[in-house]
């Protein structure tokens, strides 16, 4: 497609203060694909994650979507390209005084002009796609953590996302249930046209749903490896790369899909 | 842009007329995304574009024959559109008919749409209706499929059917009973963890305890020492309003020694406290309950009531007669104020009045109270923590419950200490 990348990292640095987490990150990502940011505990992949949300300002660089700038756009521009992001949360982030029903409600009745009814049919059909019908009425108390996770996911797709951000989406789920999300991942890329940026390091996850990624590496404090992550697994030469592709080399390089 | 569907129609259906998204939130630009559609950007300007100019969602229904008809949707069927019409077919349609989808004049569509044909199918669902979903769009009939995919879960509300009246007495008697059973529970835990404390069993880090100390004592003295003062000052002004008509401005200097020594000094640091570290008390073990921390001590073998709450409870024991001895000094000096400030006594003349009105029951009285309010403070908000249901907005709850009853506590506490008090003279 012509134009500019969907999403597009120039330079970003990552710091706390004045220790710098990571720098010189650069990726461009195209409309509709999966993009994965990999990387050991605490090299800065959730930091990462909250600079392109804009929860964070990068201290350096510029984060362009459709090649507008988010954190340099004034506040209203800045509002109108968050609208169109959804951020499913590592626990879920749903909002524990609420029932799922309203948990999806709000957005769509503070953002939208909907009447009523066409919420209440939109609540139900993004519950039914993560297969949580019938659980309007559930508090997230009284539902599993797995549950929460796709209702956190029912939330954040409320608004019709062009990109979704998932911070470590498999983290407590089964194996089974993990499983069944990427499936969604990849469902909602395909028939949504659906960007798709995703913190994690589960290797199962990353070689199925990824079709690119990158990894950050916390030693050099910067970007070591980009690619899809089969090829980077054939081709790489970096042994962090390596090592993390292949769980400290445990697995066989030419993983099952 | 959102997503236009004509060209996975095939190709009897025709194009629909390219037109500026009129999109002011960005919703159902995602759809537009899929490869091979042109879009149009997403621009700043495009984000105020007035959607007054969409054409409007319609549903025809054109009969084949009695058994087959064809479903045609038109128009825009976007977030940004006019309503859309009821998901229901009409009654004249046979039960057992086949409905196809044509979807050819659909301009653009987003999660509405699917919504919208999800929610028919199940509205259609009793009447046996046979939808042929094969007829869809490839996008819609995916997302259509995922969404029927789980079936509905119907075996169990949440909150069960609503109860009649009788059964909402006996639910509240039983839940009245069982709160009185668990705080009993909980006080005889605590007694208990007292009991291992005298034995020398105590499982809490002494630090710990240092630290409430400091909390429940010193850094809760300055807003005690206000509060207090203020007190005192209400009395004398009032007192001595009243006492001045009859010439008996000096007696204003009993009446608030009195008052502040036997009622308002330990009343006032009781409620004082209950709000400030009753609450506190709540609020940190609601949390630690909500992360497991309170499990992580049990499977430890630490008891949470001798570890958590017990360090809490002994400070709020022990700092609660100090801070009402600050606070009857503090109310003292607020009558001394006006004493001096507006009846134009003397300090010494104030002073031998306060001491000669105070006598040693008076003292005993009220400092016996600060102990017992000290102890109904750390046991209503240390219960509530512990009981707290593992949410955050619990652990709101938790807090309510524990200022509420602590205060509700202190206040009814004090009513039965004035009647013994009275039956025993002192």
């Amino acid at each position: 497609m012509a134009g500019p990348p969907h999403i597009e990292l120039k330079n970003v640095e990552l710091a706390y203060g004045d220790f710098v987490v990571m720098r010189d990150i650069t990726a461009q990502v195209p409309r509709g694909q999966v993009f994965v940011i990999m990387g050991g505990s605490g090299c800065g992949k959730s930091t990462l994650l909250w600079n392109m949300i804009g929860l964070r300002q990068p201290p350096k660089g510029d984060i362009l979507y459709d090649g507008r700038s988010l954190p340099a756009a004034e506040p209203a521009e800045r509002e109108a390209i968050k609208r169109k992001f959804g951020v499913l949360f590592q626990g879920g982030g749903l909002w524990s005084s609420m029932t799922l029903a309203e948990n999806i409600a709000l957005p769509l009745t503070e953002h939208t002009d909907l009447p009523a009814d066409e919420i209440e049919r939109l609540i139900h059909l993004k519950l039914a796609l993560v297969g949580l019908q019938g659980f309007e009425d559930f508090y997230p108390s009284q539902i599993s953590g797995g549950m929460m996770k796709r209702a956190g996911l029912a939330r954040a797709m409320a608004l019709d996302p062009e990109i979704l951000f998932f911070d470590e989406p498999s983290a407590g789920l089964d194996p089974v249930t993990s499983r069944r999300l990427d499936d969604l991942i990849l469902h909602l890329r395909d028939n949504l046209g659906t960007t798709v940026v995703m913190v994690t390091h589960e290797l199962d996850s990353i070689f199925a749903v990824a079709d690119q990624a990158i990894f950050l590496d916390n030693v050099s404090r910067t970007v070591t490896a980009a690619g899809n992550p089969r090829e980077l697994l054939r081709n790489t030469d970096d042994p962090a790369v390596r090592a993390f592709l292949t769980r400290g080399g445990q697995r066989t390089p030419a993983p099952a899909l | 842009m959102p997503h236009t569907i004509a060209s996975r129609c095939g190709p009897q259906t025709r194009a629909p007329e390219q037109r500026p998204s009129p999109n002011p939130i960005g919703l159902g630009r995602s759809l537009c995304s899929l490869p091979g559609f042109a879009s149009t950007g997403n621009t700043a300007a495009d984000l105020d574009t007035p959607t007054d100019s969409l054409p409007p969602a319609r549903v025809e229904l054109e009969s084949i024959d009695a058994a087959h008809a064809v479903l045609r949707l038109v128009g825009d069927w976007t977030v940004n559109s006019t309503r859309r019409p009821e998901p229901t077919l009409a009654a004249s349609v046979r039960s057992d008919a086949e409905i196809g989808f044509d979807l050819a004049a659909v301009s653009a569509w987003d999660s509405t749409l699917i919504a919208w044909l999800f929610t028919l199918v199940a509205n259609c669902k009793v009447r046996k209706i046979n939808f042929q979903l094969t007829s869809l769009p490839d996008g819609v009939r995916n997302l259509l499929e995922l969404a029927q995919a789980v079936p509905e879960h119907i075996d169990a509300t949440p909150f069960g059917p609503p109860a009649g009246w009788v059964t909402r007495i006996g639910l509240a008697l039983s839940r009245g009973w069982e709160a009185a059973q668990n705080i009993t529970t909980f006080i005889g835990e605590c007694a208990l963890a007292v009991a291992a404390l005298i034995r020398g069993r105590a499982q809490f880090r002494r630090a710990d305890l240092l630290l409430f100390m400091q909390e429940a004592g010193a850094e809760a003295l300055p807003i005690n020492l206000l509060i207090s003062f203020l007190v005192g000052l209400i009395l004398a002004f009032v007192g001595a309003v009243q006492l001045e008509q009859f010439g008996a401005s000096i007696y204003v200097a009993n009446l608030v020694a009195v008052a502040m020594v036997r009622e308002m000094g330990c009343i006032m640091s009781g409620i004082i406290m209950c709000g400030r570290t009753g609450a506190a008390y709540a609020a940190q073990l609601g949390t630690m309950k909500v992360n497991q921390e309170i499990d992580a001590f049990r499977t430890f073998q630490f008891n949470p009531i001798g570890f958590l709450v017990l360090p809490r409870m002994i400070a709020l024991f022990l700092m609660m007669p100090i801070l009402t001895l600050f606070s009857n000094l503090a109310g003292i000096a607020g009558g001394v104020l006006i004493g001096i400030g507006m009846l134009d006594l003397t300090f010494l003349e104030y002073w031998h009045q306060t001491v000669g009105s105070l006598t040693f029951n008076h003292c005993v009285a009220g400092f016996m109270k600060s102990f017992v309010f000290g102890l109904i403070v750390a046991i209503t908000g240390c219960y509530n923590g512990m009981r707290c249901p593992n949410n955050a907005a619990g652990v709101g709850q938790a807090t309510t419950t524990a200022v509420v009853a602590g205060i509700t506590a202190i206040v009814v506490a004090d009513a039965v200490f004035a009647v013994l008090f009275n039956i025993f003279k002192i």
